[in-house]
Order: structure tokens, then C-alpha cells, then sequence
């Protein structure tokens, strides 16, 4: 009964909200912020340089980026779930190995993503297994396996590099859709985006991710089982690592050892960046989006500026502390502000 | 208190993580020394124990952060900045004796880890977030502070590039700090009053926080700890390696890391010693040492690394996993 008033209660209180408030509480929102960051700076490399609004060169920068981008999607389940992969480059470095490999034996493009996936997969199942087969932490089993599998890689290719693909291959990380400047690998990312964002949002497993991520005793103790989830968001980020690796090699036609080293880190600011909370239960794939496109300009158009690869790192840097300070600091002013509102009634 | 049966002290001996850490070493030990006899002689043992100094140097301030239930990812470009530092300084001004340019490295990595301390503990922003920005922010700092440039061994003093090499008592200065370093360490956390606090953050901070513990006080101090055995351990690397570029140590915080879990440190905070996390360092560096010996090749090195990293932390969890179980038994018993 007390509940059923305090309800009523706060929801004449949410209606009585004024104008000033609603456009408050959406301006704090963390994915409109980056929304604004984002126009911003496409708006300041615009009167800096001749060659950033340019359609071909927009398109084309999405190469740079796109391959990290759809890795960021798997890992935001990872992350939505309070856990974290740090061992996905490694996982990219072990898939294009093989890829490289089978390539140069003279297998066929349909089989090589068929191995590439196959590998990804059975790495991303292992760490799964292992993290909650055992009940160790995600952190320290992944920064075993991110040696395990970089070392077989290492181990296998030495200073070694393939080079020999089969005829076609570099048709997925290069080329165009026939007849406009739009790449393969951007719309494949699009693609991707809408179907992760409609597994997180709209439906069960989604919503069990968030569950998870919020409190997993209590979404156990409401049927989920947490466990199988979790190796399945492992497995499923193994499988993008083996479909990144084939477009990674088909990009540049060439595998080493040191492939996609530091794009764990990399990837994972992309996420949090985007709005996912590292401890898990908060964020949306949207925010990712705009994240990563963010990232991917801002490298793009200090480029065009000169600024060094080095330097952008600091800016990264930056970015993703302030990405977490600042919806704290929103958070207090608008607990802050509730506070005030509500003491005014 | 329950009588012990006379047996429970071996078992208890055995419990205790760094004994077994030990028995392990020599496990491994013997293989290698019947398949190469020399690998046990002194000049080896000081050649592994001189390459391990500095990880020791650092994974000693990486423990105390995980410790405290945190992570220090920003490691490695907090020894690139202060070592480049060091470096620059000598080729501007040979002059500046080389254990100067110790405290210059440690100040400026005490600065690093303040601030690292102050957003983790201040601005609430979890460690791993913190310092993933930090590792970014500082490597580009270190390029900033070179332009791009590196420093070479004829652009430095023989002072400071001999600096770590040079032996007192038959042992090198390099041992010596790191010597210092692990003692002045163990006494910190085993009989300091902050020592002991980071114990109790990790363990349980809301315990800690009703038994008087300053939390945010505990967080900065250890990141300040580990800051400033970074900038030690930076000044350090260039002179033992004669250069300072801009991309050293990447990638060290993995091995600071794999020390800590190599030396039954547990990821969850409050549990582990400085003991155990020096036996880490040495069994990486027997590993890595003696890989040749057994006709691995030195690509295989990674691989094994990780195995090993992978196999102690399923001992260590199991090992607690049964511990608990016993406890658990004990009281219902």
C-alpha cells in the first residue's frame, strides 16, 4: 500500500517535472553528450581543413577504423556483464596465423573464413570455460590466454610473414560496393551494429546481460543461468576475433606475429567510452557507436592536421577518463538537483 | 584453541603459498641442471637475477595495487617517461651523478602515480579505467618530452650507463636496490600500520572503513608507491640498457602482473606477500632463462609464459577454493 503512494506519488512528481528539467535530463544523458561532442568536432576539423568534409575521404577513413569498431560490439556483452577480454587481439593474431597458413597450403576463400571462425571460436569458448569452469576472475584469466594464444602465433611464425592469398581474397578488406565509395567492411559493420543492438535491447538475452551486469546473484536467483551466458558472450566474441582476423588480412595481405597488438586496450576504450559501464549493467549500443565513429574521426582528422600517432594517444587518454568522470559528476548534479526539487515540495 | 596434531605443521607449511612456489623452482630446477650443468653456475644466477631486478622493482608496486583490489596498467609508460627523462637529462648535463638522476626518475613517477591515485580514490573512476587512460596519456607524453627522438649509448655518460653494472661485495648496484627495495617493501606491508591497511582495503573495504581505515588515503598511497618504483625502475632501464626510445617497456605491466599471479597473489584483493611475488619474478626469469637450455626456441618464450601464468593461477584458485570448503566444514562441524 505504502509503495503503491510513494509511486503515485513520484511519477505526479516526474509530471509536474518542467520543460527545464526534461531538457536537463536529456542533455545528461551520456549518449547525447557524445552526440554533441561528435558534431563538434566534426565541425572544427571542417574549418581546419579542405580534405575532412569530403565524402570519398569520410568513407575511406572507415578502414582505419571499421575491423575495431565491430570488435567493440561482442565486447560490450563481455563488459556489460562486469567481465573483460583482454586476450582478443592475441585471438586475432592465433585466427589470421591460421589463416595465413591454410592460405598459403592453397585453400579456398570460402575455407579459410570457415577456419578462421572455427579458431576464434574454440579461443574464445577455452577462455569462457576456464574463467567459469574455475570461478577465476576474467581479467587474469584472459591476461593468461593473451600469452597463450600470441605465443602460439609467435612460436609457430617466428619472424616469419605470410604473404600469399588466393586471388580475390582482398576483395572484403579493401574494396568497394560496385559503383560508390562505400566499403565492404563499413557496411558489414552497419549491419552488425543494428543486429547487436537489437539482441542487447529488444530481446531476452539482452535483457539478461543487464540483469547480469546489475547483480548476478540476484539473476541467478531469478533463473538465469549466469554461467551459460557468460561462456557464450566469450564464445561469441571469439567468433567476431576470427571474422576480424579474415578482414584484418584481407586489409593488408600480409601476417605476422605482432599482428593487432594493442588493440585489446584500444577496443575496450571504445566501449567504455561509448557509455558501458566497466563494472557491467550499464550502457547501449548506440553509445558505442558514436564512440567509435568518434574515435575513428578524431584519428582520421588530427591526421589530416599532422598531429603524430603518439600524440593521439594522449587524447585518447584523455577522452576516456573524462568519459567516466563526467557522467559521475552529471550523476551528483542531477541527484543533487532531485534533491532540491524534492525538498521544494 | 583445538589441540594440532603433530602432521598439521608440514601440512600448514605446505599451505603456505611461497613454500610451494619454492618446491616448484626446484622441481623445475632439476630437469634443467642435469640437462645443462652450468646453468646453476654463479655467473648464470647472477645474469637471471640481474635481468629479474627490475621487474622485481616493479611488481613489488603492482602487488601492493592489486592488493588493494586495484590494477596498474599504466607501468610501462610511467618507466618509458621517467627513463627518457633520466636520459635526456644525462645527455644535457653528464655532470648529474647517476643516483640523482634515481631520485629524479622516482619524483617523477611518484607525480604519475599521484595522479592515477587521485582519480582512482577522488574521482571514483575504477583503476583499470584510470590507468588504461594513463598508459595512453603517458607513452604520448614520453614522445612529447623526446620529439620523436631517442637516446643512445654514446650520448650518455659512462658514469650512468655503468652505473648499474658496477659491483660492490661482488654483487651489482642494480641487485642492491632491488635488495633494498624487496626489504624495505616487506617490512611495509607486514609491519607498517599503512602496510597492513592495504590488507584490510583489499580484504573488505566496508570493514575497513568501520574499523577507522581512510580508504581513499590506502588508494592513493599505493599508487603513489607504485608510481614512484616506476620512475625508479625507469631510471634504471636506461642505464642498463644504454638507450632510452620511446616505445620501452611496452607491455610490461603484463609481466609486473604475471609476477603478482606467478606469487599467489589474489586478484580479488587483500591476500598475497612480497615474498611470494619475488619468487613470481624469479620463476619468470628461470623460465625465460632456461628455455634455450631445453631446445625451445626463444619464440616459444610468450607461450610458455602464459601457460605457466594460467596453470599457477588454477592451482591458486583451487588451492582456495579447498581452503574455504575446509573452513566452511570446520565451522559446521
Amino acid at each position: 500500500m505504502a509503495e503503491k503512494k510513494d509511486y503515485i506519488a513520484k511519477s505526479r512528481l516526474i509530471n509536474e517535472m518542467s520543460i527545464k528539467s526534461r531538457l536537463i535530463e536529456f542533455f545528461t544523458k551520456w549518449e547525447v553528450i557524445l552526440v554533441i561532442i561528435f558534431t563538434l568536432m566534426f565541425v572544427f576539423f571542417t574549418n581546419r581543413t579542405p580534405y575532412f568534409l569530403d565524402w570519398f575521404n569520410l568513407m575511406n577513413a572507415t578502414f582505419q577504423f571499421s575491423e575495431k569498431a565491430i570488435m567493440a560490439l561482442p565486447m560490450i556483452f563481455i563488459i556489460m556483464c562486469g567481465d573483460i577480454d583482454i586476450s582478443i587481439a592475441s585471438i586475432i593474431a592465433l585466427c589470421a596465423y591460421a589463416v595465413g597458413n591454410a592460405a598459403q597450403g592453397g585453400a579456398s576463400i570460402p575455407s579459410l573464413l570457415l577456419i578462421s571462425l572455427l579458431v576464434g571460436t574454440l579461443a574464445g569458448l577455452f577462455n569462457g570455460l576456464m574463467i567459469t569452469g574455475l570461478n577465476m576472475p576474467a581479467i587474469a584469466v584472459t591476461l593468461a590466454t593473451q600469452s597463450i594464444y600470441r605465443g602460439i602465433s609467435i612460436g609457430l611464425l617466428g619472424d616469419q610473414a605470410r604473404t600469399s592469398f588466393p586471388e580475390g581474397f582482398g576483395v572484403f578488406g579493401q574494396e568497394f560496393i560496385p559503383n560508390t565509395i562505400i566499403p565492404y567492411e563499413f557496411v558489414l559493420y552497419l549491419a552488425l551494429m543494428l543486429l547487436f543492438a537489437f539482441i542487447l535491447h529488444k530481446t531476452t538475452y539482452g535483457r539478461r546481460l543487464y540483469a547480469i551486469g546489475n547483480s548476478a546473484e540476484a539473476a541467478r536467483f531469478s533463473g538465469v543461468n549466469v554461467k551459460l551466458t557468460r561462456i557464450i558472450n566469450f564464445t561469441i566474441t571469439g567468433f567476431f576475433c576470427g571474422l576480424t582476423a579474415m578482414l584484418l588480412a584481407s586489409r593488408i595481405l600480409s601476417v605476422r606475429s605482432n599482428i593487432a597488438t594493442g588493440w585489446d586496450l584500444e577496443i575496450i576504450t571504445l566501449v567504455v567510452l561509448g557509455g558501458v559501464s566497466i563494472t557491467g549493467g550499464k550502457g547501449t549500443v548506440f553509445g558505442v557507436f558514436i564512440g567509435s565513429l568518434l574515435v575513428g574521426y578524431l584519428k582520421f582528422g588530427m591526421g589530416l592536421l599532422k598531429f603524430s600517432g603518439t600524440l593521439m594517444t594522449i587524447v585518447i587518454g584523455s577522452l576516456l577518463i573524462i568519459a567516466v568522470l563526467l557522467p559521475r559528476l552529471l550523476d551528483l548534479y542531477k541527484a543533487n538537483r532531485k534533491l532540491r526539487l524534492q525538498a521544494q515540495h | 584453541m583445538p589441540e594440532r596434531a603433530p602432521s598439521s605443521l608440514l601440512k600448514k607449511a605446505l599451505e603456505r603459498r611461497e613454500l610451494t612456489l619454492m618446491l616448484l623452482l626446484m622441481v623445475l630446477l632439476v630437469p634443467i641442471t642435469i640437462r645443462s650443468p652450468q646453468f646453476l653456475s654463479g655467473e648464470n644466477i647472477n645474469r637471471i637475477l640481474n635481468d629479474m631486478a627490475i621487474l622485481s622493482i616493479v611488481a613489488i608496486g603492482e602487488f601492493l595495487v592489486i592488493l588493494s583490489n586495484g590494477i596498474d596498467l599504466s607501468v610501462g609508460s610511467i618507466i618509458a617517461f621517467t627513463g627518457m627523462a633520466c636520459g635526456m637529462i644525462n645527455e644535457s648535463y653528464a655532470s648529474v651523478p647517476p643516483f640523482v638522476l634515481l631520485l629524479v626518475g622516482m619524483g617523477i613517477g611518484l607525480l604519475m602515480g599521484l595522479f592515477n591515485g587521485v582519480l582512482v580514490a577522488y574521482g571514483k573512476i575504477p583503476p583499470i579505467i584510470t590507468t588504461l587512460g594513463t598508459v595512453n596519456i603517458y607513452r604520448g607524453l614520453t614522445f612529447v618530452l623526446s620529439k620523436g627522438t631517442w637516446v643512445t649509448a654514446h650520448e650518455m655518460s659512462p658514469s650512468y650507463i655503468g652505473f648499474p653494472r658496477t659491483t660492490f661485495l661482488g654483487i651489482s648496484y642494480l641487485l642492491w636496490i632491488a635488495f633494498v627495495v624487496i626489504a624495505v617493501f616487506y617490512y611495509f606491508s607486514r609491519f607498517t600500520r599503512t602496510g597492513r591497511e592495504v590488507y584490510a582495503i583489499g580484504g573488505n573495504p566496508t570493514a575497513a572503513k568501520f574499523v577507522g581505515v581512510n580508504e581513499n588515503r590506502v588508494r592513493v598511497v599505493v599508487f603513489l608507491i607504485s608510481g614512484t618504483l616506476c620512475g625508479l625502475a625507469g631510471a634504471l632501464w636506461t642505464a642498463r640498457y644504454a638507450s632510452a626510445v620511446n616505445e620501452m617497456a611496452t607491455g610490461f605491466e603484463m609481466q609486473a602482473v604475471a609476477a603478482c599471479v606467478l606469487g599467489g597473489v589474489n586478484f580479488s584483493g587483500g591476500a598475497g606477500g612480497i615474498i611470494g611475488v619475488v619468487l613470481g619474478t624469479l620463476f619468470l626469469g628461470v623460465v625465460t632463462n632456461a628455455l634455450p637450455v631445453v631446445y625451445l626456441s626463444v619464440f616459444w618464450q610468450t607461450f610458455v609464459q602464459g601457460l605457466i601464468i594460467l596453470v599457477a593461477l588454477a592451482l591458486n584458485t583451487l588451492s582456495d577454493q579447498r581452503k574455504s570448503a575446509k573452513l566452511l566444514a570446520q565451522r559446521r562441524g
